[in-house]
């Protein structure tokens, strides 16, 4: 067959479109590969992997429940253990929304565990607990105190999970007993008690962890890297928030139908708490006043400081002030919903790229509000870069970074397009980032990954815990960490009601006494 | 199928949109191809409507790769087709197929957020009209007129000029 030149033309015309196409696509694809490979060369960043941990094995460790309000059936659905009517509830939202809760639930990889225990003070809970996790081989048993379930020989371990004021009581009395303890934050309730939580602890062998499920998170341990490796240069300032706008958010949680002076131990709930007639409200939202709770300092502010203690370990900051009020639910709590924190630490710095000795310190600041739910995300602002924590984490090239000064003005780095972005759920991390995966990063979604899958922190975190109980290792979030959360806490509620500077003393490990003050006397009161 | 095209203009418009499409399509894979990197997972794991729960499952550790696989080879398999003008029409079906995925994915329903789009949209977008193009080009093969399927015609004269 000949073909002419039309033949050619019309038959083949395609053909250097095609290479041309092609030529386009590879050459862009390989020049973003290459400014990819060099700015990461440069970053030296490795994103964290999950880490593996020794089998729980033997015998099932044996855990009693204290607390099964809101977060302790959190807890125990980490564990492995959902009450009947939160698996109904969960069908019912499957059928409806689609919600995959329960599926997750139930693809949880099952814990070497048995509940055995419950100590809580409203009997409808405790009730719930006997009739949904107890098994024909074992029978959850009802403590009336924690006193009673610590000696009864009966527990290996216990979840604290009642409101603040009982956490270090019942955290020392079990340390003290050789009973492993994982309590909810904040760690305590109280200057003193915070300094007794850390004897017992030292002087126990029993495992102690604080509720901070955050430092599982993936992203948090590259966040960590990331410091090591100086890629932001010195940060000067970090931004946290919280951002909440409905009931829940403000602790007003619901009142049990069935609650009474009847079903709820009142005198036992109260502990050392003020001597008040019995009070549904008080019970159900104790978040709301500082008897019981810590507002937003103890309650929110933790996890952002824990979070960020967790990435720059920069310990207790040497001040804090805090200013705000009861501005947005005046419903009769004593604890502020609008709160504004700094927190300064002179000392602290995580590396320079400029002449030595021109960058020192940081300032951290939490800023929250119960008024509106505007998401703003935690950012740490440095020399050279910023970054944004989240699940996933983004880092920004500084305009005026010295240590990428060349790559800027190469244009290899653009100060408005990120140089790394880290998505544990991605099978590797993209630097360079594409506006989409910006986008996704903002939007934070809300777990972290093991290989791929959708993991509950909390799951990790009490995971971890129970594997340190069996096979012995150090804990994420010990005595040392909650030792650090409960004292910032305690000093920004202490800013906070005096309207005063509070000085952190590093050598002596003691909050600076101020003359004619009592410490915990303010912060128990009411005001 | 080509009595339909009786306007040479008409043809050339045709080949112009298919080359387009074809564009398109294969700019899109090549890229995907040579980045090793790239994974729709971001994109899976954020998609809503009625099909949610089918994308997100596509996410899963075994099915991932597959996926991402596959796509960059459709990508270019339709790039391929339109541009060379052979199999088109099996081209624009796998195109159409494509389309429908990510128009599912992400689907511009008022009640639904939209996510990461540069325009307004409301039940029709970019992707649909695409979808819609790439229909009449399933129906309207024009290879035999600018492609290589101009080159394996038994009998070109009879077709190729409009009768007028």
């Amino acid at each position: 067959m000949k073909w002419t030149r039309r033949d050619i033309l019309k038959g083949l015309g395609g053909l250097p479109i095609l290479g041309t196409v092609w030529w386009a696509g590879t050459a862009n694809a390989l020049i973003k590969s290459k400014d990819r490979s060099e700015i990461l060369e440069q970053l030296k960043i490795e994103p964290s992997l999950p880490t593996a941990l020794p089998e729980i094995g033997g015998e099932p460790i044996r855990i009693g429940i204290i607390g099964f309000g809101i977060r302790g059936e959190q807890l125990c659905r980490a564990l492995g253990f959902a009450t009947k009517e939160w698996i109904e509830l969960m069908k019912e939202e499957e059928r409806l929304s689609g919600n995959t809760q329960l599926q997750e639930f139930l693809d949880q990889e099952k814990l070497n565990l048995k509940i055995t225990g419950v100590c809580d003070i409203f009997d409808i809970r405790a009730e719930n607990v006997i009739a949904s996790f107890s098994t024909p081989d074992n029978k959850v048993k009802r403590y009336g105190t924690h006193q009673e379930m610590i000696r009864s020989g009966e527990v290996d371990a216990v979840i604290i999970a009642t409101p603040d004021h009982w956490h270090a009581p019942m955290a020392i009395d079990a340390l003290e007993n050789g009973i492993h303890v994982y309590v909810e934050k904040p760690m305590t309730h109280t200057i003193e008690e915070t300094y007794r939580l850390r004897e017992a602890a030292k002087n126990s062998n029993a495992h102690l962890m604080v509720g901070h499920q955050h430092r599982q998170t993936l992203s948090f341990k590259t966040a960590s890297d990331i410091i090591d490796k100086k890629v932001l240069g010195h940060v000067s300032v970090v931004q946290t928030f919280t951002n909440r706008n409905d009931d829940n958010g403000a602790w007003n949680y619901d009142i049990h139908e069935k609650a009474s002076e009847q079903t709820i131990d009142w005198d036992l709930f109260l502990g050392s708490a003020p001597k008040i007639p019995f009070n549904k409200n008080h019970f159900f939202r104790w978040r709301k006043w500082w008897a019981y709770g810590s507002g937003l300092s103890g309650d929110l502010l933790t996890h952002d400081y824990d979070r960020l203690n967790c990435v720059l370990n920069m310990g207790i900051p040497k001040y804090i002030t805090a200013s705000g009020g009861i501005y947005t639910h005046n419903d009769g709590r004593n604890v502020p919903d609008v709160l504004q924190v700094n927190m300064d630490f002179p000392d602290f710095s995580t590396g320079s790229s400029q002449v030595k000795g021109k960058e020192k310190g940081m300032t951290f600041t939490y800023n929250a509000t119960l008024g509106n739910g505007y998401n703003r995300p935690t950012i740490l602002m440095g020399h050279d870069a910023s970054m944004e924590l989240g699940n996933n984490l983004t880092i920004w090239p500084d305009g005026g970074s010295t240590k990428y000064a060349e790559m800027i003005e190469e244009g290899m780095m653009k100060p408005n397009v990120p140089i790394y972005h880290y998505n544990p759920g991605a099978n590797v991390p993209d630097a360079v980032s594409s506006a989409t995966s910006q986008y996704f990063a903002d939007k934070g979604l809300m777990w972290t990954y093991i290989d791929g899958v959708r993991v509950n922190s909390t799951y990790l975190h009490l995971r971890e815990w129970l594997s340190a109980i069996k096979n012995g290792g150090t804990l994420s979030c010990g005595i040392k960490e909650g030792f650090d959360e409960a004292i910032t806490a305690h000093m920004t509620g202490l800013a906070y009601k005096l309207g005063r500077r509070i000085e952190w003393d590093h050598l002596e490990e003691k909050i600076i006494p101020i003359e004619g003050i009592d410490f915990d006397e303010i912060l128990l009161g009411s005001t | 199928m080509t009595d339909v095209i009786k306007k040479e203009s008409l043809l050339k418009s045709v080949v112009f949109l298919r080359i387009l499409i074809g564009w398109h399509f294969l700019y899109e894979g090549v890229i995907k191809l040579f980045n090793p990197d790239w994974t729709a997972f971001g994109y899976l794991a954020t998609a809503q409507g009625p099909f949610k729960s089918v994308f997100i499952a596509l996410t899963n550790e075994a099915t991932m790769g597959w996926v991402d696989t596959l796509n960059t080879l459709v990508l270019i398999f339709v790039g391929v087709t339109l541009i060379l003008g052979i199999f088109e029409k099996w081209g624009a079906i796998a195109g159409i197929g494509l389309l429908a995925l990510y128009y599912f994915a992400h689907p511009p329903f008022p009640w639904l957020e939209q996510q990461n789009v540069e325009g307004s949209y409301w039940f029709v977008n970019k992707n649909l009209i695409e979808i819609a193009a790439l229909w009449i080009l399933a129906q309207l093969p024009t290879g035999h007129y600018f492609g290589l399927q101009y080159l394996f015609k038994k009998e070109p004269k009879t077709i190729k000029t409009p009768q007028s």
